[in-house]
């Protein structure tokens, strides 16, 4: 059974906030501004935002979304962790008043340092001058960055394990980089096993019910949240699961979507199955990847692409073939992420690679490609850019191009296209024993 | 004028360049796992590690300073964007 909080459990009578009752159907944060209680001293002090439709350009938020804000009373003062959008300010600023003073707040904790977390920082700061701001060492730079403060603001930084003292009860951070941006945190209130986890496990889904088994279905939502934040950072997703796993968790409260008191578990377990590659391979786990995308106009970048497919297909790399004009953005995106090379085929018409491989090569932000091996080809008429074009713009994706890009005058000749086959076999040699070097080169020659 | 051969551990291989050349210069054109973000010595993406030679690069600068300690640089780690090569060393990704 799920503890009731009954409003004599909540510090001074005078600031009470609304309890949270146990499987209250008709709860409804949307119709007060008071704080919500869900755990002893512990309440929610964000806002809903249902009308929002796009949040930051790159997701869609088909009900709205929640800026969540908590409230953490101890014996020895109080925590507000996270703040709002800064034009909810108002409302965050009155559920806060709902329960707590302004002269008892202790200490601001900023999970990260996000405008729609830390909008209401400044007119926090600015009515609780006492209060003490805790985040990470990344953070420093964008407080001053976002702030843009005419003086300086005082914080301190915190990262694993430590931990501040709200007298009968503590808080402690864990440093969970990359999730979604460099300075992110988690903070975590001992005893009460209740993890503010900023962003991670949060989902852009609005809904007055407020928690996991009162709202609606919204396991699209968080899913879709996942796949768009989280996803391009998965390798830092499994370090912080690695310091989140261990944790006893009663409830997890984020800063988008609802507080997860149900069974929070199931979606630290659901972060490591999607961090995880479903799939595994068919092909010894030792073996490397690499796939050669291409389009072609006329059938001369193709015979490259095929030829570059041959060469690559030495021992220990597993090589693809794709045309773009066959297939669709997203499943080769998924192909991307698994793959740890990518060759990228395109003719050069005037002067420019084909719309299809920018389609592609701007659809990657969702995927993590930092260190992979990268390689332009292409056929062209008269002056051939689209090879350069493709490189500049891999490195640009953080990849690694270690062999020059290989472009033939229109139609190959046999010559060429042993050439190409040569090519593939250069990419593929460079990705399955990088330390190949070719002993001292003068910087002229590379120019 | 004065010449210093950097390497790139991570794919064996050594490049002699003119003194003062930066790093980002080179390891791009060699295809070195050194990976790049701002280019211009913000971000912290292209921290290197200093194997050999670390006194063999310009001092950092106080924003280069800066922005090691916030990416939590370990004692030989360095921003390929912004050391410049005056003798031998060699690198490889931090």
């Amino acid at each position: 059974m799920r503890p009731v909080f009954h409003s004599t459990l909540v510090h001074g009578t005078r600031k009470r906030g609304v309890v949270e009752k146990m499987r209250n159907k008709s709860m409804d944060v949307s119709s007060h501004r008071q704080a919500v209680a869900f755990a002893d001293n512990v309440y929610w002090i964000g806002v809903l935002d249902p009308t929002l439709r796009t949040f930051d350009i790159i997701l869609r938020t088909a009900n709205g979304t929640t800026y969540n804000a908590y409230l953490v009373k101890g014996s020895e003062g109080v925590a507000i962790i996270d703040t709002v959008k800064e034009s909810f300010s108002d409302e965050f600023f009155a559920r806060l008043e709902s329960v707590a003073d302004y002269k008892d707040i202790k200490v601001i904790v900023l999970n990260h340092l996000e405008p729609d977390h830390s909008g209401a920082l400044p007119e926090l700061m600015r009515r609780a001058p006492q209060a003490k701001l805790y985040i990470s060492q990344r953070a420093t730079s964008m407080l001053k960055a976002l702030l843009k403060p005419s003086s300086e603001i005082a914080y301190t930084t915190v990262t694993t394990d430590d931990t501040v003292s709200l007298g009968d009860r503590t808080l402690r951070f864990l440093h969970t980089p990359f999730l979604h941006w460099p300075d992110t945190q988690c903070t975590y209130l001992e005893g009460q096993g209740i993890l503010f986890s900023g962003d991670v496990f949060g989902c852009h889904y609005c809904d007055k019910r407020l928690f996991n088994d009162q709202v609606g279905d919204f396991r699209f939502s968080f899913d879709y949240y996942y796949a768009h934040i989280m996803r391009p950072f998965k390798s830092h997703v499994l370090d912080a699961l690695k310091l989140i796993e261990p944790l006893k968790l009663n409830q997890i409260a984020p800063t988008h979507g609802p507080i997860l008191r149900e069974r929070p578990r199931r979606y630290v377990t659901h972060y490591r199955e999607l961090s995880t590659s479903s799939l595994s391979t068919d092909i010894n786990e030792q073996n490397q990847s690499l796939i050669v995308f291409y389009m072609s106009a006329y059938g001369n970048t193709a015979k490259m692409a095929e030829e570059i497919f041959e060469g690559a297909s030495i021992d220990g790399v597993r090589v693809s073939l794709y045309d773009l004009e066959g297939g669709e953005v997203d499943p080769f995106v998924d192909l991307i992420e698994a793959a740890d090379a990518l060759v990228f085929g395109s003719p050069t018409i005037n002067g420019d690679a084909v719309k299809p491989i920018w389609n592609l090569l701007s659809s990657l932000a969702v995927v993590n490609l930092k260190g992979k091996v990268g390689a332009a080809f292409g056929s062209y008429g008269w002056s051939g850019e689209a090879v350069r074009m493709i490189e500049d713009r891999m490195r640009g994706l953080k990849m690694r191009i270690p062999i020059q890009g290989l472009r033939i005058k229109l139609i190959p000749t046999t010559e060429e296209l042993s050439d190409c086959h040569q090519f593939g076999e250069n990419i593929a040699h460079a990705l399955i024993n990088p330390n190949q070097g070719s002993g001292v080169i003068e910087f002229s020659d590379i120019h | 004028m004065a010449k210093a051969k950097i390497t790139f551990e991570d794919i064996n291989q050594t490049v002699n360049v003119p003194a003062g050349t930066r790093v980002i210069e080179v390891s791009e054109k060699v295809g070195a796992g050194l990976i790049y973000g701002c280019r211009e010595g913000d971000c912290g993406t292209c921290m290197m590690e200093v194997t050999e030679g670390w006194n063999n690069l310009t001092e950092p600068s106080v924003l280069e300073e800066k922005v090691l300690k916030e990416n939590m640089a370990g004692r030989h780690n360095r921003l390929a964007c912004q050391a410049q090569i005056l003798g031998d060393c060699k690198v490889k990704p931090a």
